[in-house]
């Protein structure tokens, strides 16, 4: 568990000493407002990222949950359009979320399939659904309600709604993780199937939990973006899965399950917001973001590795020697 | 006749265990040596260094009379050691012809595989052991005989003069045996030596020339089999030293626990039936692959018995999965801890609390102090070696792993607790450790099940002891029938000593 501590300790300097090198040319960028816009950029990462750490702790992946994000929002936009008053929309598309996540979680627990096999399926199906529903048609910003709109951007002591959402958050699934059975049922799992069974827990039912957790806060996800940006359709948040799955990984979060933390996500989401922001800023091209992003990745992964290293060849001096 | 092959002196320790004090072996071209002793005798650790897969800490290997080291198992295969093991490693998604000649297979000029001169190769070969299969044919599709074939082909692909059987007639049927004897004599008569490892007398006793007998890591004797009974077998195997020491107990059972009847298996066991009384310890043993940790692992909610009734004092259970075998009070402590025992990553006392999340929440929350509480006092009497409690699992040495998992089951206040080889791989200190607390938990009324390998463990522990073999309970002994000649005989389905 050190590892992972001083991992994020790491990760919250690299974050800093690139905030520091971009204020040495631009402070402005380090403006608090600068900073409270970074932060709420990087919520939709952030609250995706708690769900996939989650899935990701029991050795399971969700690909699904950008195209969860997008059919949820897609929903909340008709509703809206429908007439639907705004909690009641706030509480469908947890409830809808969270089955779409079920919907994942049933066919790994129950039929089986390996779960990057099930959400790779779901993603392109819950898009799909997104074109039936509209016939490919947007909903536009003239198509909903102002206080559909103003909700994710209303301030609360400086920052937006869409960021208080991530931090309790964020707070809420700290405390599941670290101080629930649930939680705990989490982690063994993941890190080591065998052992959990003989322990008494239930490896598919703790995945299909995790899954809906996922699904349920992709749903708040699709919400947020859709009220954010004003706008619903088939594409939104294309993509963005990898982006969550790479917040994970630069977030020391082991894909191989069983060891990470909810923080190491939120400062891999950080790190990639951080990148995102300030690479236009310091007039850098949008390809190299890309670069950057990538290679953040890949460093990660060989930190991880090289963490790891150690135990693995105990084992094989055994075995070979 | 002079030997092919001869090792002397060879040693090999393994942290906390010497696996291997001297021991000798010769084989004669022509002749099947028979390879004797109980398990952890050493048989498989003197097989890994014969074909480069260990490396001795001390003695020598002569080939031929030059002497010879094997590196690596390449370095043995080239030298024409070659051995084909329990569980021989073949790839389901290859072809048998591929099998065959992974790694060695003949090329063209070119330098590609010559794919047409690999399957008449392998078709000459798999003719020679007498066996019709296609080449083409992929391995997974094959049945466990015929995939011994293959294995056996690929073994001889290499030109061996030295072939190891590591037990090759366990999984086999009584055909399969048959044409496996009748090309153990066709090896012979190509002037092959043949080292064949196996548990069953009547087969040693038809098929080996001579024989060499292992205890404890050690070399007991050896010699040729018309010089020999088996009586005297057995006695070489067994020994007379229990040379540990075992706490002392006064027997003191009561009323019957755990009561199991008619229980059965579609393959792995039939009709196991005993009970377990209160302060109790009940010895399983058998051979490996008897059925005994199938049958806990029955018991404990793993497998699906197909028959047979579990009664809990006087109660009937079902237990359908391991969150009901605890709450009937059933625990187990597998024999794979690393596998199955602890998990990696989360620390000692996330580990001895996983079962008894239910005890240490309030309200939902789990109370870390509460924890600690819990954990400290189970590995406290465990007397577990650990920095701090919060310390990765994976550190501690399996001795100290095994007391975490111990601990884990004895934080759910169990009736029964099933020790699965408890004591296996680990050192004599822990080992003491883990025999008094046993005695300790009998003697405080817990009913305790030990499933072991070890012939003294099963003796100096046990206040009654069943033997299983072939997924059978074959006899069942107590008071002055507890010897290991008794043990012995049961097990390997030898009549009783008259």
């Amino acid at each position: 568990m050190n590892i992972f501590k001083h991992r994020e300790a790491l990760l919250a300097l690299a974050i800093l000493a690139s905030l520091g090198l971009i204020a040495s040319r631009f402070p402005a960028f380090i403006q608090p407002a600068s900073l409270a816009n970074v932060i709420n950029d990087s919520a939709p990462l952030m609250i995706l990222g708690i769900g996939q750490v989650i899935v990701i702790l029991t050795k399971c992946i969700d690909l699904s949950v950008a195209a969860n994000l997008a059919l949820t929002g897609m929903i909340a936009a008709l509703m809206n359009g429908a007439g639907v008053p705004l909690p009641l929309i706030l509480a469908a598309v947890v409830v809808i979320g969270a089955a779409l996540g079920a919907v994942n979680g049933v066919l790994v627990w129950k039929v089986g399939i390996p779960s990057i096999v099930v959400t790779l399926g779901t993603m392109t199906i819950y898009r799909g659904i997104i074109f039936l529903l509209t016939d490919g048609k947007w909903v536009n910003a003239h198509e909903m309600t102002d206080g559909f709109k103003a909700l994710p951007r209303l301030a609360i002591l400086g920052l937006p709604v869409m960021s208080w959402v991530a931090v309790v958050l964020i707070a809420v699934f700290a405390l599941v993780l670290t101080r629930t059975a649930l939680g705990r049922a989490f982690y063994a799992v993941g890190g080591n199937p065998h052992a959990a069974v003989y322990a008494g827990l239930n490896v598919g039912r703790t995945q299909f939990w995790a899954f809906v957790i996922s699904g349920a806060l992709a749903g708040v996800t699709g919400y947020l973006w859709v009220a954010r940006y004003a706008v619903a359709y088939v594409d939104i948040a294309g993509g963005f899965e990898l982006d969550v799955v790479a917040a994970c990984v630069i977030g020391g979060i082991a894909i191989a399950g069983g060891a990470g933390t909810i923080w190491g996500a939120v400062l891999g989401a950080l790190f990639l917001g951080v990148i995102k922001n300030a690479l236009p800023v310091v007039d850098i091209s949008p390809f190299w973001q890309m670069a950057i992003s990538g290679s953040a990745i890949i460093l990660a992964v060989a930190f991880n590795t090289a963490k790891s290293r150690p135990k693995g060849r105990l084992i094989l001096r055994e075995a070979t020697e | 006749m002079k030997p092919v092959l001869c090792l002397r002196g060879i040693s090999k320790s393994f942290p906390g265990v010497k696996a291997l004090s001297g021991v000798d072996l010769d084989l004669y071209p022509g002749e099947v040596t028979a390879l004797i002793g109980e398990n952890g005798a050493g048989k498989s650790t003197i097989v890994k260094v014969l074909t480069g897969i260990y490396q001795p800490d001390e003695g020598t290997i002569e080939f031929d009379g030059q002497p010879v080291r094997f590196p690596s198992a390449d370095a043995a295969a080239k030298a024409g050691v070659t051995a084909i093991h329990q569980e021989t490693v073949l790839f389901d998604d290859l072809s048998v012809a591929e099998n065959i000649w992974l790694g060695h297979a003949p090329r063209t000029r070119w330098g590609l595989i010559d794919r047409m001169e690999m399957r008449k190769a392998a078709a000459r070969l798999l003719e020679s052991i007498g066996a019709t299969l296609n080449p083409d044919a992929r391995l997974g599709d094959l049945g466990i005989a015929s995939r011994h074939m293959v294995a056996i082909a690929r073994a001889l692909s290499i030109e061996a003069r030295v072939v190891v059987l590591d037990e090759p007639t366990a999984a086999l049927s009584h055909q399969e045996i048959h044409e496996l004897y009748e090309l153990v004599e066709k090896l012979k008569a190509q002037g092959k030596a043949i080292l064949f490892i196996s548990h069953k007398f009547d087969e040693i006793f038809r098929i080996a020339d001579r024989y060499t007998v292992f205890r404890d890591g050690q070399f007991v004797g050896s010699g040729k089999m018309t010089d020999v009974t088996e009586g005297q077998l057995v006695q070489m195997m067994v020994g007379r030293s229990v040379d540990q020491i075992f706490p002392a107990r006064t027997r003191q059972t009561g009323e019957p626990v755990l009561t199991v009847a008619g229980y059965s298996h579609p393959t792995e066991f039939a009709d196991i039936g005993f009970t377990l009384h209160r302060g109790e310890i009940l010895g399983f043993y058998g051979l490996v692959g008897a059925g005994r940790s199938e049958v806990m692992q029955a018991l404990f909610g793993i497998t699906k018995p197909s028959k047979g009734a579990v009664r809990i004092e006087g109660q009937i259970r079902v237990i359908r999965s391991t969150t009901e075998a605890v709450a009937a009070g059933i625990v187990y402590v597998p024999e794979d801890r690393g596998r199955q025992g602890t998990v990696k990553g989360l620390p000692i006392f996330q580990n001895v609390t996983l079962p008894s999340l239910g005890a240490v929440s309030r309200g939902g929350f789990l109370r870390m102090s509460e924890e600690f509480a819990l954990a400290r006092s189970y590995t406290q009497r465990l007397d577990l070696r650990a920095a701090a409690l919060d310390q990765d699992v994976g550190l501690l040495s399996g001795g100290n792993q095994q007391k975490v998992v111990i601990a884990k089951w004895l934080a759910t206040k169990p009736r029964v607790i099933i020790l699965d080889e408890p004591t296996k791989g680990i050192d004599i200190g822990s080992k003491a450790a883990v025999h008094a607390f046993m005695a300790e938990l009998a003697a405080q009324g817990l009913a305790v099940i030990m499933v072991s390998s070890e012939i003294p463990e099963v003796l100096g522990m046990s206040d009654r002891v069943i033997v299983m073999r072939e997924g059978r309970i074959v006899d069942e002994v107590e008071g002055d029938r507890m010897t290991p000649e008794t043990l012995v005989r049961a097990a390997a389905g030898l009549a009783a000593a008259a």
